[in-house]
């Protein structure tokens, strides 16, 4: 319990930090939203939104523009730039998102 | 809020437990109460204002900005090639108030006591902060352009580089032009904000002569060694395009204007024109050398990258147009949208007092209207380089479109609503 509660007075005095690996998928995400809107929520019908969608799938799409394998305009340009991990936290955070 | 549904309730039900065990004295268990001024309401500022409030809701953000509402400088080039109307380009601050709880001021700042953390407002009151932000984009270096400013008090020269009433200006006067009369667009050395945007007003404009004034001709007198940006792109699309109507000429720095005659003096020679949007050498807002923040050759302002926090005063972050870019990072609102997202991490970090994030990640993507439905786009991700200290284009990544195309155009719309969303709603 003790803990607990020590663990609660962190989470009060510093919620950005309670969770490093989300605060990771959001930065990254954070990244992409100028296109994809924010936390995945894009307003057009040009670009779908990425919020809600499963992980994997997230995953895999970014990793095939990554490689080559999936043609685009751009994700293919900006995918290169990507490290796996960040890849791997920011399809953690949409996934998470509602749609 | 909602977008963290489930962080936002855990972290409600630990307070709850907190104090319901009654930790009195326990400075943990209250939210913080500091507060960051941001001066500036555009890319960078309203961006940095609502993902410090979207990520920590503890934190009282203000955020200064003279204008009563935004107008988006990307795509304005549009409005001047007659595709767009401004009204599609502007966004209104009330979300940000009213979603974001960021208390908007519309004022001018002044001037900024940092020792003091005090920001003076024109119209009276001091905010004071315990973290500054000042995102307040480009000012004009007139005086470098002899007789400039008096031709842009009389209206026979318009630069059009902040977008608003200058941009509408410039289109009426287009479209008063003569048919087979001659637009001259002068391009300052770099660095300026948005380094392809001249070549895609060439592009607008042209767009808009060949169809509406065809006799008409441009004179391109650009004050850099070529066509800085997208180079074989813009040129491809100018002879292809816009075939006799373009004449180019580089490594013409423009250096005064007589208005009353419509004439441009370039280092080598003068020209007439009907038409004069000279677009003059630029620097950080003045803001930012009243505050004391412009430490590089008198016109940008150095910051360290991993924070975004100035490198001549504490507590105060620059981001956006006014700062000394590092290496290939371009001055535009993608960029300084994507910085003001690692700004808004590091502030929330200092506040609390925990070490900022140590792998900062920007990117960029910039897409010009080569017509009114085909577009090239420029992209690149930058990631921080610990040798070097500072963020650096990731090498493989990003890139050219490798030809215009129509498909790009309505990712280029959808990226500017996205973008504009991001920032206000």
């Amino acid at each position: 319990m003790r803990s607990m509660i020590l663990a609660a007075a962190a989470l009060a005095a510093a919620p950005e930090f309670a969770l490093a690996e989300d605060a990771e998928g959001r930065r990254i995400a954070a990244t992409c939203a100028a296109c994809h809107g924010t936390a995945g929520h894009s307003v057009t019908k040009a670009v779908e939104p990425l919020a809600g969608r499963p992980k994997e799938r997230i995953v895999e799409l970014l990793q095939a523009f990554k490689t080559g394998k999936k043609p685009a305009t751009i994700m293919n340009q900006l995918a290169k730039g990507y490290t796996d991990a960040q890849i791997e936290s920011v399809a953690t955070f949409y996934s998470e998102q509602k749609k | 809020m909602s977008v963290y549904p489930f962080k936002r309730r855990d972290f409600l039900k630990f307070a709850g437990a907190a104090s319901a065990l009654s930790l009195v004295g326990c400075a943990g268990t209250e939210p913080t109460k500091a507060r960051v001024v941001v001066i500036g309401g555009g890319f960078g500022g309203a961006t940095a204002a609502k993902y410090i409030r979207m990520w920590d809701p503890s934190i009282e953000v203000v955020m200064v900005e003279r204008l009563s509402e935004f107008t988006s400088c990307p795509t304005s080039n549009l409005v001047i090639g007659g595709s767009r109307k401004i009204s599609e380009l502007q966004r209104s601050y009330s979300a940000l108030e009213g979603k974001w709880g960021v208390r908007v001021i519309e004022d001018e700042a002044l001037s900024v006591d940092t020792a003091k953390r005090v920001v003076k407002l024109q119209r009276g009151g001091d905010l004071s902060y315990d973290r500054l932000v000042v995102s307040p984009g480009i000012d004009f270096m007139f005086n470098e352009i002899e007789g400039y400013q008096s031709a842009l008090a009389d209206g026979q020269v318009v630069h059009a580089w902040k977008a608003g009433p200058q941009t509408v200006a410039l289109r009426a006067q287009l479209e008063q032009m003569r048919n087979g009369g001659v637009f001259v667009l002068g391009i300052p050395p770099m660095p300026f904000r948005c380094p392809p945007g001249p070549y895609e007003r060439v592009c607008q404009v042209a767009s808009y002569l060949k169809q509406a004034k065809p006799r008409s001709k441009i004179l391109v007198l650009d004050a850099n060694q070529g066509i800085v940006s997208k180079g074989k792109l813009f040129q491809e699309a100018w002879s292809s395009l816009y075939p006799g109507l373009i004449e180019y000429r580089p490594q013409s720095k423009v250096v005064g204007i007589d208005g009353r005659r419509r004439t441009v003096k370039a280092e080598f020679g003068d020209v007439r024109g009907d038409v004069l949007n000279i677009v003059p050498p630029q620097m950080g807002g003045a803001i930012a050398a009243k505050a004391g923040l412009v430490n590089v050759n008198k016109r940008w302002c150095e910051v360290n990258w991993l924070t975004c926090e100035s490198t001549a005063a504490e507590n105060v972050h620059v981001i956006g147009d006014a700062t000394q870019g590092a290496p290939g990072m371009p001055k535009s609102g993608h960029m300084a949208n994507s910085q003001a997202k690692v700004c808004a991490a590091a502030v929330i970090a200092r506040i609390h007092g925990a070490a900022p994030n140590p792998n900062p990640v920007v990117n960029n993507t910039c897409y010009s209207f080569v017509s009114a439905t085909e577009v090239v786009h420029v992209a690149s991700v930058h990631q921080w380089d610990a040798a070097k200290k500072t963020i650096v284009p990731v090498k493989g990544a990003g890139g050219l479109s490798p030809a215009r195309n129509r498909l790009e155009a309505d990712f280029a719309w959808s990226w500017a609503q996205n973008i504009w969303a991001d920032m206000f709603a």
